[in-house]
């Protein structure tokens, strides 16, 4: 139970998906303008995060032992076309669901942090739960990483910033300051 | 005929380089752009398997423009990109295993890499053979150039040395924060600044 919380915190904050592996920095410089998308964004994200991490286990236990090679193949291909029937059956079953995550659901099965999950907990040689838990997470950092950045752009709309900087580069400059606080974060508890 | 057809081909291949370059103007995979840029091998390594996976792919996706059905296109182009990247994965652990280390599951992303799977969707499924190469070879220059600059950027202010070089003898004190993710978005945004102001002062320049 111990481990499964540490595995939780530090995908969260340690080692915060956007903000230290940069994973999945077109969405996060892309849909960040308003706070209300960039937070159902996030929603999304993490429930692509478990589908895939459901998946890449069953894949990493029946069929990756016997033929290694095929394993990105595998991954992009099971993983896309498992959150398209998810995204058909979501529409039928629950039609608020469908509205919250909306248009987002397609738009992230292509994003590298869904793959950057499943090769990251293949490599770390998670089980089935550790790997929900480490989705959860990582899914959950992503989230905070674009609320945070949405809410500090909302903020420079109405304030006067030279025009040169305005857009990406001013985007990434914030974005860096943000990493540098969430560096505090690695002195949280040691890994072991 | 064939003169227009040369300086077609130089244009395909020039646009990359600046104009329509992938990291500085359209901003497309900034994710191998910042992570594995923390010294300039590394950069140059990813520069120079993104090359190829984006050259191989372009060429077979243009050779089966015709054939691949428009539905299932991008499925397929992605099928593609995979292989190639999955070739590229063994290739370097077989080469240089240090390096296949340090860039880890980032070699495998360059799957996901919208730079890749955008040349492929507007240029590559639409273009023959000669101007698909010439296309993916300028675009991928270019990606490797900025991925340089960002690359040289960070080692030397981050560790003080450049290809592993030192530079500055042993009183420099290195600024780490260059070398940890923070100084990723922080040098790639001050270098978009630098471009941008460049390009603003060369239009006022010609106004003038």
């Amino acid at each position: 139970m111990g481990d499964l919380i540490w595995i939780f915190i530090s995908a969260l904050l340690v080692n915060n998906f956007t903000l230290s592996y940069f994973l999945g920095l077109c969405p996060f410089l892309g849909v960040s303008s308003r706070l209300e998308t960039a937070f159902r964004l996030g929603l999304a994200n993490i429930f692509v995060m478990l589908i895939t991490a459901v998946f890449s286990y069953a894949l990493n236990t029946w069929v990756l032992p016997y033929a290694p090679y095929l394993r990105l193949i595998s991954f992009i291909i099971v993983i896309a076309s498992a959150v398209q029937f998810v995204e058909m059956a979501i529409k039928k079953l629950s039609p608020e669901l469908f509205r919250a995550l909306g248009i987002f659901l397609p738009l992230i099965t292509t994003n590298c942090a869904i793959l950057g999950l499943a090769l990251f907990s293949t490599n770390k040689g998670y089980g089935f739960v550790e790997g929900l838990v480490y989705a959860v997470g990582a899914g959950g950092g992503v989230t905070l990483a674009l609320v945070l950045l949405a809410g500090i752009r909302e903020e420079t709309k109405v304030m006067d910033v030279p025009e040169l900087i305005k857009g990406t580069a001013l985007n990434l400059i914030i974005a860096g300051i943000i990493s540098m606080a969430f560096m505090g974060f690695a002195g949280l508890f040691s890994a072991s | 005929m064939i003169d227009a057809e040369r300086s077609r081909s130089a244009e395909e291949f020039l646009k990359g380089l600046w104009r329509e370059n992938p990291v500085f103007v359209a901003v497309l995979g900034m994710c191998p752009a910042l992570a594995v840029t923390n010294s300039a091998i590394n950069a140059l390594a990813m520069g120079l398997a993104t090359t190829f996976v984006l050259v191989s792919s372009s060429i077979l996706v243009s050779l089966f423009r015709n054939v691949i059905p428009k539905q299932v296109r991008i499925t397929a182009f992605i099928i593609i990109i995979a292989t190639f990247v999955t070739v590229v994965d063994f290739l370097l652990a077989a080469i240089t295993p240090v390096i296949h280390k340090e860039l880890g599951a980032f070699i495998a992303l360059i799957v996901v890499n919208c730079l890749i799977l955008g040349r492929q969707e507007a240029f590559a499924s639409k273009h023959k053979v000669g101007l698909a190469i010439m296309d993916a070879m300028g675009m991928s220059v270019g990606f490797t150039f900025a991925l340089l600059c960002i690359g040289i950027v960070r080692e030397v202010l981050g560790s003080g040395t450049l290809f592993s070089v030192n530079l500055f003898g042993d009183q420099f004190e290195p600024w780490v924060v260059m070398i940890l993710p923070p100084g990723g978005f922080l040098v790639l945004g001050f270098l978009l600044l630098f471009f941008n102001w460049l390009t603003q002062k060369r239009k006022t320049v010609r106004e003038s």
